[in-house]
C-alpha cells in the first residue's frame, strides 16, 4: 500500500524521543505545500500511536505505515 | 376579490397567537441566548499551571504545551510559585535585592538548567543521573522544549505575586516571546474557555 508513494519530502527522527517526531513534523509540514507527501522516519514505538491522533487532529491525512527492520516510515499527506 | 384570496382582512385572528412585535422579540431573546454561548464555548486550548519547579514535572509540563501545540491547540502556561524560578535566567543578575530576596534568589534553581528530581535526587546525584540518561536517550530538554515552545507560539504567564514574594525582578527573567506578567484573573480568564485545564 505504501510502495508506490513517492514522498515529496523526508523527515529522519531516528534515535529522537517523545514529543521530537511530534513536534519536528509540525515543524516539517509549515514549509510544505498542500498534497504533498512527507515521509517521517521514527525509531520511537510512541510515534505509532501519536503520527495517527496528530494525523486525526490536524486534519492531515496519513496516507500509510511501513515497519522496516527496527523503524517505521509514515507517509503523511498534507492538508 | 375571489374567496378563496387570503388577505390580513379576510384571516381571523386566533386565539392566543402572538404578534409580529411578540415574534421578533422573541427572536432577539433567542440570538442573545445564542450570543452568550457562543462566547462561552470552549476553545480548543490548553491551558496549564506549572507550580512545580522539580526537573520531571516541569520537563512534563513542556512535552504536554509543545505536544499540544503541535496538534493545533492554543497553549497557554502560567509559571507560579515554585515554577517562577524555571523562568530565570542564568546569565542575568539583577541588583537591589534585601536580604530575603537574596536568599531565595541563591537557594532556587536559577533557570531550568538549576531544577532538581522530586524524587531521587539524592543531593543532586540522581538529578545529573538523570540529565546524562536523557543526554544518552535523546530526550529533550526543558530549555530545547522552551525553545520551540517560544517557536510555536506557546504563551508564557509568569505569576507577578510569587516573584515579589521570593524577590525576582522582571530584568533576571529568560528572554521569551511576549513572557507577560500577571495575577489569578488572567490565568482565569484563559481557563474558563479552555477544553484543557491542568496543575503541574
Amino acid at each position: 500500500m505504501t510502495d508506490n508513494i513517492t514522498p515529496d519530502d523526508t523527515l529522519d527522527c531516528s534515535g529522537l524521543s517523545c514529543p521530537m517526531p511530534l513536534l519536528k513534523t509540525k515543524k516539517q509540514l509549515g514549509s510544505m505545500k498542500s498534497g504533498q507527501v512527507l515521509e517521517i522516519i521514527s525509531t520511537d514505538p510512541g510515534t505509532k500511536n501519536d503520527l495517527p491522533a496528530f494525523a486525526r487532529k490536524t486534519g492531515n491525512e496519513l496516507l500509510g505505515v511501513k515497519d522496516e527492520d527496527g523503524r517505521s516510515l509514515y507517509y503523511l499527506k498534507v492538508k | 376579490m375571489s374567496e378563496n384570496t387570503i388577505s390580513k382582512e379576510t384571516l381571523e385572528p386566533v386565539e392566543g397567537a402572538l404578534s409580529l412585535e411578540q415574534l421578533s422579540e422573541q427572536i432577539e431573546e433567542i440570538k442573545g441566548q445564542l450570543q452568550t454561548l457562543t462566547n462561552g464555548a470552549q476553545e480548543d486550548k490548553l491551558s496549564l499551571i506549572v507550580f512545580s519547579g522539580d526537573l520531571d514535572k516541569v520537563l512534563a509540563s513542556f512535552i504536554i504545551a509543545t505536544g499540544a501545540v503541535a496538534m493545533g491547540l492554543d497553549v497557554v502556561m502560567f509559571f507560579t510559585f515554585w515554577g517562577t524560578p524555571v523562568l530565570r535566567d542564568k546569565k542575568k543578575a539583577a541588583g537591589g535585592k534585601d536580604f530575603m530576596g537574596k536568599m531565595f534568589g541563591t537557594m532556587l534553581p536559577k533557570g531550568a538548567g538549576g531544577v532538581k528530581l522530586s524524587k531521587m535526587n539524592m543531593g543532586g546525584m540522581g538529578t545529573t543521573m538523570m540529565r546524562t540518561l536523557m543526554k544518552k536517550k535523546n530526550v529533550a530538554s526543558i530549555e530545547q522544549l522552551m525553545e520551540l515552545a517560544a517557536e510555536f507560539g506557546v504563551r508564557i504567564f509568569v505569576c507577578e505575586m510569587s516573584m515579589d514574594l521570593m524577590g525576582f525582578k522582571r530584568e533576571e527573567m529568560v528572554d521569551y516571546p511576549n513572557l507577560t506578567y500577571c495575577g489569578v484573573a488572567k490565568f482565569l480568564e484563559e481557563a474558563v474557555e479552555s477544553k484543557i485545564q491542568l496543575f503541574i
